[in-house]
């Protein structure tokens, strides 16, 4: 998909603005937050686990080629295929070649975020395959022409009369005067619709959310049964996965299965967790008579022992932007690709480059909330901060930027000074703020007084206050 | 160059080690796979039977689904006939080639249509003999084959699994030994399913509905004998 990172500011203005969408994210708060939380407070060893899920990952990317090589061997042993895709061009490549094999004019698509990733819908449509997103979140976004918000929940910005609107749009052989007044109506609709492309379908595509050494499987986890149907309907069943989604045992799934749903949605464990291991086997009434895994690359090996190899831990649970304030605020298409919050800010410069995401790890109050609720415990702000120090090195900030750093480190670098100096003006500015309390407006300070009022300081600085307090002690 | 062999490559340039230590790192690789050591495994599950069976039937209520017990394998063909009645649905079922459904006295619950083989799509109702369940969770386990396709978990309106009270474990580690004795070490049946209540969405507004592309509803039965 376009890269849109590079205008983040205006992206986050936009959004504010956009009343409907402020409306859709009060939802994301209200939600999952909540959710989450009783999920944790009902399960005692909830903070064990995820030390325990922490460990498992950590012991695996250190093995990360070794156990590729076993689940590669294991794949093949139940008849399955797997590929290897260095980049997003390879596995668009790949995926192409597989469905033309197939004769395929019909291909469904399980909710695989990698596929936004790799631009995979529009390479099939350009060469005349339809893909057809049979999640009801990614649907939605699909015939709206958008890329998801959300990672878990691909359309949490748009509300019921848009959905209402772009059904009556998309979907014309139906009664242009039925009632899609309710949700569930609409649900339905979707329902019907899809029910028939999965049978018409010679391909179906999901993601994985985990690989298995020990037993060559892929796993997905859904509510809906979508990705269920996708890849036992079709003819042919591809895995689109990263290399880090590898993971040794079927007890380590357990594990950190045990922390994903709980972190994403709240619940104690998904509806559907799906464990597929290779084809059709003799004597199998159903299932898919081929079995392919693409394993991509593009970027995750560069990652590893480098400063962000952590975030090769993520296993895409959302529980980071939905206790985001920022993604509160701005919602995840202001991000401008495909991973938006927390996760985003770190994971979009590695995959990309810090010229093109360099906004994003500053857009994080550093509040500490996302590594908090993180059940794989990686260090968001750590790495976002790691991200700004680049940034910073390779002169990418604006020149009023550096300007205000550099005469900072001035007086830091000369506590004397540093001292003198910002007594005098809080001294001044406290005096000058006397009477209201706040400042509306402020020479220099606009970026700040722009939105909101500056408060005024009360005449004495932190520093001033913690001699006094260790001398009266 | 292969895409393999670019990608492995720079895997083991930066995680490979000298000699013995490479040594050392395959070593711990090969014995994790071979023992498959048991991690956390919580206390809510590790209960006597009776106490578990209940945990296991709250927990799939809380998750939506519904819940019976019968006394014996016998008397799940009625239950499900009042079932199909209570529901409005046909007295029709399609089931798979597994034994025990097979052998059940459907006549007993006439006038009922028993269709075999995986489903294709028409079908309202099926019944699926669950491998085991996780009480932990309210989880059925069922796994593929001609015994129980996996099209009729997905494709009916309703899905009635049947399971044996005694195939119901605390946990997940102790399914997953179940799998372990019953496939073989390391091997898995194409497609394992694990499913928790009927399908739903939260996509439109974050409201939660039922039946989004599964089965609308999940009746469990439990045979108590």
């Amino acid at each position: 998909m376009q890269m849109r990172s590079p205008r983040f500011r205006e992206n986050a203005r936009e959004a504010l603005d956009n009343a409907q969408l402020q409306r859709a994210l009060t939802n994301v708060e209200t939600n999952f937050v909540g959710k989450r939380q009783a999920a944790t407070d009902a399960l005692p060893e909830f903070e064990a686990l995820r030390d325990k899920a922490r460990d498992i990952k950590n012991h695996t990317l250190e093995h990360l080629d070794l156990y590729l090589e076993a689940y590669e061997k294991k794949v093949s042993e139940a008849g399955g295929h797997v590929h290897w895709a260095e980049t997003a061009e390879d596995a668009r490549n790949i995926i192409l070649r597989i469905c033309r094999q197939a004769n395929a004019k019909t291909v469904t698509k399980g909710k695989s975020i990698v596929s936004e990733e790799i631009g995979l819908n529009e390479h099939l449509s350009a060469n005349g395959i339809q893909p057809v997103e049979t999640d009801l979140g990614e649907y939605i976004i699909q015939l709206r022409g958008e890329a998801p918000s959300h990672i878990i929940a691909p359309a949490v910005h748009v509300n019921k009369s848009e959905v209402e609107t772009e059904f009556r749009r998309a979907h014309t052989h139906l009664d242009p005067n039925r009632n899609l007044d309710e949700p569930t109506t609409l649900l339905n609709e979707a329902r019907a619709i899809l029910r028939q492309k999965y049978f018409d379908a010679e391909v179906g595509i999901t993601g994985a959310n985990f690989l298995i050494a020990e037993t060559g499987s892929s796993v997905i986890v859904t509510n809906e049964g979508n990705g269920d149907l996708t890849q036992t309907l079709g003819k042919v069943h591809i895995v689109l996965a990263t290399l880090e989604k590898v993971t040794p045992t079927l007890e380590d799934v357990s594990q950190i299965l045990r922390v994903l749903a709980r972190s994403a949605t709240g619940q104690d464990t998904s509806v559907y967790t799906t464990f597929s291991t290779g084809p059709r086997r003799p004597g199998d009434p159903d299932g898919p008579e081929e079995y392919h895994v693409v394993l991509l690359d593009n970027g995750r090996s560069s990652m590893l022992g480098g400063d962000y190899q952590d975030m090769l831990r993520c296993i895409r649970c959302g529980a980071c932007m939905n206790h985001c304030p920022v993604y509160h605020a701005i919602g995840g298409h202001a991000y401008g690709w495909v991973y938006p919050g927390p996760m985003g800010a770190v994971l979009t410069p590695s995959l990309t480059s810090i010229d093109q995401a360099g906004h994003l790890p500053n857009a994080s109050t550093f509040c500490g909330r996302c590594e908090s609720v993180c059940p794989m415990r990686i260090p968001l702000p750590k790495m976002m901060r790691h991200w700004r120090e680049r940034e910073f090195e390779r002169h990418l900030q604006p020149a009023s930027t550096r300007f205000g750093l550099g005469l900072w480190a001035f007086f830091a670098r000369r506590p004397a000074l540093y001292r003198a100096a910002t007594g005098l003006m809080i001294r001044t500015l406290g005096l000058a703020g006397r009477r209201r309390g706040r400042f509306a407006a402020m020479p220099l300070a606009s970026g700040w007084t722009k939105y909101r009022d500056l408060p005024a300081p009360e005449g004495r600085t932190f520093q001033q206050m913690w001699a006094e307090r260790k001398d009266a002690a | 160059m292969s895409g393999r062999e670019a990608i492995l490559g720079r895997l083991k340039r930066r995680l490979a080690r000298e000699g013995d230590l490479e040594a050392a790192r395959a070593g711990e690789v090969m014995r994790r796979l071979e023992e498959a050591p048991a991690g956390i495994v919580p206390a809510r599950g590790q209960l006597p039977d009776r106490e578990r069976v209940a945990l296991f039937e709250r927990m799939a209520e809380a998750v939506q689904a519904s819940v019976e017990h019968v006394p014996r394998m016998a008397d799940v063909p009625k239950a499900i006939a009042a079932q199909l009645r209570e529901r409005n649905l046909p007295a029709a079922v399609r089931i798979g080639a597994d034994e025990s459904l097979a052998a059940m006295p459907w006549e007993k619950a006439a006038p009922m249509e028993v269709r075999h083989g995986p489903s294709d799509g028409k079908d309202l109702a099926a019944v699926s003999h669950a491998l085991a369940g996780i009480a932990e969770t309210g989880t059925l386990v069922l796994a593929s084959g001609a015994d129980n396709p996996t099209t009729l978990n997905f494709l009916p309106d309703l899905h009635v699994i049947v399971i044996e009270a005694a195939d119901i474990d605390g946990d997940m580690e102790a399914v997953l030994a179940r799998i372990r004795a019953k496939f073989g070490k390391g091997l898995m049946p194409r497609a394992l399913n694990m499913v928790a209540g009927p399908s739903r969405s939260a996509d439109i507004e974050q409201t939660l509905i039922l039946g989004a592309h599964g089965p609308r509803a999940l009746h469990v039965v439990i045979v108590d004998g």
